[in-house]
């Protein structure tokens, strides 16, 4: 199963976002990165790089990340260690982490991840044509 | 010329800087994004102090690596990876150097730009550090190689990034946090680039 870390600037919102997404495949691998390691916001590479490591398993990590920092980081902790089979979504935290949760405890593989988390950004919630 | 010891005392200088700026810094982060700038800042650069203060006699490289590397960890904010980044491209370029002179800070400045555009896909006219920075760099490129000593070119290029602090009140953030108020950052000036002044400020302060 692929492992998902949920990186925000937000604990609370990284945890929400978990939250969320168990409550939808409830033994999903997936954790939250959010914060600093005293709880302020901002982001974190060693919360970062365990979460990664917590999850990581045999088929690769998907990570799901809000922006600025939380890319940036994620990108430096990803080349730090040096896996190949760790990849980030490009894709919203919330929809990308409930759909990844739901698509990891389905058996989908990491490459077809990203195209899972396209199809969450593309449905819509409401009928803007009427 | 530049050696090891003044490596050290420089990169004490930055962080004092930082830590009288840290509210300035903050203020103007507030106004167009986070308002974390000048406490993330200050919290990386602080931390940076005891980590080098272990490593007299080290070479530049490493010392610029590990206040890169510190940086990346304590920082907390986009300012982490960015100059975290900088400072470590730039302790590549200057892999056991011992001492540097002009020519090698030329080196280390366009191996830190590289890193800073490769990490946050900017360019020069975002309102960004790179607003400073490529400007210093631009002037201190042309007077070393028209023969200047360090601290001369150091100082052009320190007037440089000053103007280009200034430039950045003119123009509309299209990368970073601030790009989410659009039009509305504009009068205001960059924490970012501001930073960047400090920190070579510093610098120069200590030639």
């Amino acid at each position: 199963m692929v492992g998902i870390v949920v990186v925000s600037h937000s604990q609370k919102l990284a945890e929400g976002a978990v939250e969320l997404a168990k409550l939808m495949a409830g033994d999903a691998n997936i954790v939250a990165a959010g914060g600093l390691d005293d709880g302020q916001a901002g982001t974190s590479f060693e919360k970062i790089m365990s979460a990664v490591e917590e999850v990581h398993e045999e088929d690769g990590v998907a990570v799901l990340m809000d922006m600025g920092s939380a890319v940036m980081t994620t990108e430096m902790v990803i080349e730090a260690l040096g896996y190949d089979d760790v990849v980030m979504l490009d894709g919203p935290v919330v929809e990308g982490a409930i759909v990844a949760a739901l698509e990891s405890s389905m058996g989908t593989p990491l490459r077809d991840m990203q195209a899972k988390v396209d199809e969450a950004r593309e449905t819509r919630k409401l009928d803007l044509t009427k | 010329m530049i050696n090891s010891a003044k490596t050290i005392e420089i990169l004490k200088a930055m962080a004092d800087r930082i830590e009288a700026e840290k509210d300035y810094l903050t203020e103007l982060d507030n106004e167009i994004a986070d308002g974390d700038h000048g406490v993330n800042m200050a919290k990386g650069f602080n931390a940076v102090v005891p980590k080098i203060s272990t490593m007299v006699g080290k070479d530049i490289g490493s010392l610029l690596k590990t206040t890169g590397m510190t940086l990346v960890s304590t920082v907390g904010g986009s300012a982490g990876p960015l100059y975290g980044t900088a400072f470590m491209k730039a302790g590549a370029a200057l892999r056991d150097k011992m001492e540097i002179d002009g020519k090698d800070l030329v080196v280390a400045l366009e191996a830190a730009i590289g890193g800073i555009q490769m990490r946050g896909k900017a360019t020069v006219g975002e309102k960004t550090m790179l607003d400073a920075i490529c400007p210093a760099y631009d002037a201190i490129k042309a007077a070393v190689e028209a023969g200047d000593d360090i601290k001369t070119a150091l100082t052009k290029g320190v007037d440089a990034a000053r103007d280009g602090v200034e430039y950045t009140k003119t123009i509309k953030a299209t990368k970073g946090r601030a790009s989410y108020i659009g039009d509305r950052s504009i009068g205001h000036q960059d924490p970012g680039a501001t930073s960047s002044l400090y920190l070579m400020e510093a610098m120069l302060e200590q030639l």
